[in-house]
């Protein structure tokens, strides 16, 4: 997502249980804080688009009594706009209504306006207008599995989307569900879970059913892909044909975090947690572990961090931006969010006490002016 | 009527009427008022439909889910007050 090197600014959204806070530093160790935007919305999906000379902000906004909806930003906040009909809608026949936005992801700059999107009830979109309106992907949604996926904790959901170069080879990942691949730019789906446990259930090794809580593709290596799995963390080297364990060196194999470096080969951070009965950091001591030989080791990397949390980190509560070094940011369910301008050597803390963290997302933007507020009840642009 | 929090998506309007010579539900009233504002219409019913969980709609102070739903009937004259409910954290 455009060069990193010349920005003017740094650019941190935060979504929140309680709404979205703007946080902008000219190099990612001080920051300054604008917000609530959206106040009393959660605000589970940001997407942050510099492609195309311009820097548009997408958030899936959602409110407990008004419902979900997607705005847009072209101003760094200033204004928001959605569409008058809403950017994504279940249509007619699907017979079902929208929930909650969980991913929102501009894709490759060769494919400048196309947007994609996750949601619950599980279900993937596509957008060529730049996030204003998306489609939703039929294949995935007609798929004869569908009656036989869950829900997590957080509901039913895909929550991650990775688009390979060509555009043609897209995975998703749901909870619950698994991973599935698509060779066709979406036309069809399959899953790909060999090696992935879903230990919960009465067949460990299923074709499909594993709550997968994240997965990111290495950048540099092709059919190489990470995965933070409801225990257990894992590496396919082949597409998703295959998944081996690469948990061994950290603390726990627990967690919701999977983040990958956006240039190097082998580089990935997690945050790991204690267990899944025990959603907490190891011994209550928060740290991120990164791995440069793509899960063979694991360093821990808490310089900066607080001596005892106790609060966990969502999935999407964490995110790299494109720099170099690439900075790596997270936010916590206790609402601290940290950020790190050396691939997490050393972090800072750039808020504490906001509502939950659900998403943060990071970029450099090529404008400083951040500021204003907005509500669910804000006037809408066609 | 509709809460502070939804008048700027009906033009700052508090209250909004739909002409009616006979009785009409309460889903023809909400067609008709929000007809226009597509945007507050998705805050009050989702794609399907259905009522929001937490937004309670009232005629002549009665809750509809109470009553027939969207199928309640409005005499003309007659007043639909929209009103988020306590849910929440």
């Amino acid at each position: 997502m455009g060069g990193m090197s010349t920005a003017e600014s740094y650019l941190l959204a935060i979504g929140t249980k309680k709404g979205l806070w703007l946080a902008t530093s000219p190099d990612r160790k001080e920051w300054s804080l604008s917000g609530p935007h959206f106040l009393m919305s959660e605000v589970p999906s940001i997407g942050i688009d510099t492609r195309g000379g311009r820097t548009r902000i997408l958030v899936g906004v959602r409110s407990e009594h008004w419902g979900p909806t997607v705005f847009h930003s072209d101003d760094l906040g200033e204004t928001w706009n959605e569409p008058e009909h809403g950017a994504i809608r279940f249509p007619e026949d699907a017979d079902a209504a929208l929930e909650r936005v969980w991913q929102i992801h501009p894709d490759a700059d060769s494919r400048p306006g196309v947007v994609w999107a996750g949601c619950e009830p599980i279900s993937v979109w596509k957008s060529t207008d730049g996030g204003e309106h998306f489609e939703l992907n039929r294949g995935l949604w007609d798929h004869p599995h569908r009656g036989e996926w869950g829900a997590g904790y957080g509901g039913a959901a895909a929550h991650s989307i990775v688009i390979d170069p060509s555009g043609e080879k897209v995975h998703v990942a749901m909870s619950t569900g698994g991973v599935y691949r698509s060779l066709d730019g979406g036309s069809s789906w399959e899953p790909r879970n060999n090696g992935i446990s879903a230990y919960f259930m009465p067949d460990p090794n299923p074709e499909f059913g594993q709550c997968v809580h994240k997965i990111a593709a290495d950048a540099a290596v092709d059919g190489r892909l990470y995965a933070q799995n409801h225990h257990g963390v894992y590496r396919s080297d082949d597409g998703a044909e295959s998944w081996e364990s690469i948990a061994d060196g950290l603390p726990a194999d627990f967690g919701f975090v999977m983040l990958t470096h956006p240039r190097r080969a082998g580089t990935a951070w997690v945050i790991p947690l204690k267990a899944d009965g025990e959603r907490i950091p190891p011994e209550g001591k928060l740290a991120v572990h990164r791995t440069d030989d793509a899960g063979a080791t694991w360093k821990r990397l808490d310089d900066g961090l607080p001596a005892a949390e106790f609060n966990s980190v969502l999935r999407d509560a964490a995110c790299v931006d494109a720099a170099e070094p690439a900075g790596v940011y997270f936010g916590t369910r206790g609402g601290t969010v940290y950020a790190s301008a050396d691939e997490g050597e050393h972090f800072s803390e750039v808020a504490s006490h906001l509502p939950d963290v659900l998403c943060v997302r990071a970029s450099a933007v090529s404008a400083a002016g951040v500021a204003g507020s907005a509500s669910l009840g804000a006037a809408v642009n066609a | 009527m509709l809460p502070s929090v939804l008048q700027p998506l009906a033009g700052g309007q508090s209250l909004l009427t739909a002409p009616a010579e006979t009785a009409v539900t309460v889903e023809g009233v909400l067609d008709a008022v929000t007809g226009e504002y597509p945007a507050l219409s998705r805050r009050l019913r989702d794609e399907t439909g259905a009522v929001r969980r937490y937004v309670n709609i009232y005629v002549n102070g009665n809750e509809i889910r109470r009553l027939q739903g969207l199928a309640t009937e409005v005499a003309p004259g007659g007043e639909v007050l929209i009103i988020q409910s306590v849910a929440g954290g």
